[in-house]
């Protein structure tokens, strides 16, 4: 029977994480399952849980009146769903959709704050891990941005 | 550049008359000859029927932007250094077909035209020019694909060098190892030295092939005997101590090639017009376009090679955009081309030390000094 | 000077890329190797550099894929059946597809990068037992801007060979990855150890793809691109193509990337 302490340290974003630490975390985490077509969390809701998809394909979406649903970007096995919860007003920029039925470990995110609050090794060991996260998902935005394979304009 | 002490094997004297009977000699054997002449206050090199046409008692005048033809205070022939043309307008010429197509129905019929190339002969090739044609001959027709009308047009010309005795300021060949004397072996069927004094006018005449030797063996020359040999030696050397500009040696490869963002770019960046006087000027820029035209009636058209210039936006358009938009890049590229990236390419500089795009520049950027500014800033990144 | 081909089938991939399937009316150019380019002539309009992307093997037709940019590839994809069109070639550097026998062969192609790509995937299937896993990772625009869905599906039937895609920007119906490409690059499980990887595409997504390659471990000498420059003569005469001290036409258009590294990211280089 595998204990939630263990399958927090097999993701690779934990890897190399001190089980001091990892014992700590999973004191904020719990499993979840959602079927497909299901919301994970909605736009503008209180980002109180963010995702770590275990298996599973999830949609970042955004829906305006008069258009059509958006996909910003497709996250799967491994990811992470939602930054927002780093910081205020932590709240969901998106909506979060499960394309396939998805297994995700939920880390509540005041009590994962709180941790890091109340001992600053915490706070460093998941900023190492988070900001990496946050700029290559950046640097990603940038280059869909570009629409690089998009007819070229006239210098 | 040391002297040889010893008279070349096979050398005579020319007078006037020999000249004269070498250019008749030459025309009767088929040969377009072409010299230099005097025209729109520049020698440039043109169709010449005797040595009446040579631009007899002028010398040039040039520095960085500027060039004016003056009167000398004798009737040397060759008593000047390069103009605007070099030999490269008759070799790799201006603007050539390549083939013509017609449609017949749904069919193409390509047919290329089967002029076989005339013979030349080019009277006062310079030690710099040799060069600049052995440096196109490695890239026009020295790799796998050879631009085969340059290749038949090369095979086709009689070379008669004439070594410099009256270099300009904006020449540097001493530095690129190309001159001032023409080295044995460099490609010439004949090298003249003039040698003009109050008592005689001739020509040190020395044979650099078998064709060079018959061709002398038939024209009326005197034997050449140790004073001439003197006399010549010091033309060359005398020359050799004119020469004021110099290239940076050492490291100059390695400055350009690791340097893209030095500053020194964008500051000849302003400067530089970006009118592509230099690369038209330059003996060994081979760079070229093609232009496909089609006939007015639809079923015929024709393609043609024309010199083009990195100069220009459109030599780096991909679709979507040129990728040189600036200046500065341009120079670069020219610049890094010639000096650096042409050792990789073809074993050899491209630059000959002419000082041509020197004179010829209208803001008179000095390639030599650009060269001089990016080795000597690179420590420090900036100029 | 062009030899004559005629235009078998015309194939519209999407709104302005089509797909030439051309066999030679007299003499036929040498067998082009995977990467390998041709010049096509479009009757007095001019040449363009298009790579091969199928080989005329088995009888096969010698195929172009080509998109409408400018007076002579739109005028190429306008060509009907029949009309005969230019081919001079074939140019340039192949795809290291021999070289890399017994390694794991992972493409990354974004938009019209699959062209020049297809001939080296082709030629891996073909030979699959001379090399370990094979994957291919794609990314378009749109779900509407995918080149040869249903060879992309075949591929994805032969159970030994893992086929990704991805779109930036996706439709209502497309039920399948959204982002670019590089972010499949982290989950393609690849041994950086022994992997080769074939990079096509816009310049800037190869730039975007070699950094995660990078930091997925692969080394420079194991990762190669390929280029595009313009080209007049595809033969080293024009001078047109050169990037540095490489014409793109001879060193090139695929290569080897830790030649190209220390300058690929220069300004206007």
């Amino acid at each position: 029977m595998e204990t939630l302490e263990r399958i927090v340290l097999e993701q690779k974003i934990f890897a190399g994480l001190d089980p001091d630490i990892g014992a700590l975390i999973t004191g904020c985490a719990r499993n979840h399952h959602f079927e497909p077509g299901a919301y994970l969390f909605h736009e503008g809701e209180e980002a109180k849980e963010f995702f770590l998809v275990r298996h599973g394909d999830v949609a970042l979406e955004i829906t305006s009146p008069g258009r059509r649903t958006l996909v910003l970007n497709t996250v799967h096995d491994g990811d992470i769903v939602g930054a927002s919860w780093l910081c205020p007003p932590y709240r969901w920029t998106s909506d979060a959709r499960a394309r396939t039925h998805v297994r995700a470990l939920g880390f509540d995110a005041s009590c994962l704050r709180d941790k890091c609050d109340e001992d600053p090794r915490v706070g460093y060991a998941m900023m190492k891990r988070f900001t990496p996260l946050m700029v290559s998902r950046l640097q990603a935005a940038h280059m869909q941005l570009l629409d690089v394979y998009g007819r070229p304009e006239g210098v | 550049m040391s002297a040889a002490h010893a008279l070349p094997p096979g050398s005579t004297v020319l007078g006037l008359d020999g000249l004269q009977a070498l250019i008749e000699a030459l025309a009767a054997r088929g040969h377009d000859v072409i010299g230099p002449v005097e025209r729109d206050g520049a020698i440039v090199y043109d169709h010449i029927a005797g040595v009446a046409d040579l631009p007899a008692g002028r010398t040039d005048r040039q520095e960085a932007g500027f060039y004016r033809l003056e009167a000398r205070s004798d009737g040397a022939l060759f008593g000047y250094a390069v103009g605007p043309h070099s030999w490269k307008r008759y070799l790799h010429r201006p603007r050539e077909t390549l083939f013509r197509v017609r449609r017949v129905g749904e069919e193409l019929a390509f047919d290329v035209p089967r002029e076989p190339p005339k013979r030349t002969a080019f009277i006062g090739v310079r030690a710099c020019e040799l060069a600049a044609i052995a440096v196109q001959d490695k890239v026009l027709q020295g790799g796998p694909y050879v631009n085969t009308e340059y290749a038949g047009r090369r095979a086709q010309t009689f070379l008669v060098a004439v070594n410099c005795g009256d270099p300009a300021a904006t020449c540097f060949c001493t530095s690129m190892d190309t001159g001032p004397r023409a080295r044995s072996g460099s490609g010439y069927d004949i090298v003249l030295t003039e040698l003009l004094d109050s008592e005689r006018h001739e020509f040190l005449a020395e044979p650099g092939s078998d064709a060079g030797a018959a061709m002398l063996a038939y024209l009326p020359t005197r034997p050449a005997v140790a004073a001439d040999w003197h006399a010549a030696d010091a033309v060359a050397t005398q020359a050799a101590a004119n020469m004021h500009r110099h290239m940076p040696g050492n490291g100059l490869k390695e400055a350009l090639q690791g340097n893209p963002e030095h500053a020194r770019w964008d500051d000849v960046g302003n400067r530089c017009l970006s009118c592509a006087n230099c690369t038209l000027v330059c003996p060994t820029c081979f760079c070229t376009t093609i232009e496909d035209h089609s006939d007015l009636d639809g079923q015929g058209a024709g393609r043609v090679r024309r010199w083009d210039s990195c100069f220009t936006r459109d030599f780096s358009y991909v679709h979507g955009g040129t990728v040189r938009t600036q200046t500065r890049s341009r120079y670069r590229q020219w610049m890094t081309h010639k000096l650096a990236h042409w050792w990789d390419q073809f074993g050899t500089s491209g630059c000959v030390g002419c000082g041509r795009c020197i004179a010829w520049c209208p803001v008179g950027i000095d390639i030599t000094a650009e060269a001089a500014a990016i080795v000597e800033g690179q420590s420090h990144g900036d100029a | 000077m062009p030899l004559p081909y005629r235009v078998l089938a015309v194939h519209q991939d999407t709104a302005d890329v089509a797909t030439l399937d051309m066999e030679p009316v007299g003499a036929a150019i040498p067998e082009p190797k995977p990467g390998q380019f041709t010049m096509l002539y479009a009757f007095g309009v001019g040449e363009a550099p298009i790579s091969v992307s199928g080989a005329p093997v088995n009888g096969a037709p010698l195929v172009h894929t080509v998109r409408g940019v400018g007076a002579v590839s739109n005028a190429i994809t306008h060509l009907h059946p029949g009309q005969e069109i230019g081919v001079r070639g074939p140019y340039g550097t192949a795809w290291p597809v021999e070289q890399a026998d017994s390694h794991d062969i992972l493409f990354v192609a974004g938009g019209l990068g699959l062209a020049p790509l297809r001939p080296a995937v082709r030629h891996v299937l073909a030979n699959r037992d001379r090399y370990g896993r094979v994957s291919l990772l794609y990314g378009t625009r749109g779900p509407e801007d995918m080149l040869y869905r249903e060879e992309l599906t075949d591929w994805r039937r032969m159970l030994d060979v893992e086929i990704e895609v991805t779109v930036d920007h996706a439709d209502r119906t497309w039920r399948g990855a959204v982002g670019v490409v590089t972010n499949l690059i982290p989950r393609a499980g690849f041994d950086p150890a022994h992997t080769t990887a074939l990079v096509c595409g816009p310049e800037v997504m190869m730039r975007f793809s070699i950094m995660a390659l990078q930091s997925a471990g692969l080394p420079f000498d194991r990762t190669y691109l390929s280029l595009e420059r313009s080209m007049k003569c595809g033969m080293g005469l024009c001078g047109r193509c050169q990037f540095g001290a490489d014409f793109v036409c001879k060193e090139g258009a695929v290569m080897r990337y830790d030649r190209i590294a220390h300058i690929f990211t220069v300004r206007e280089i």
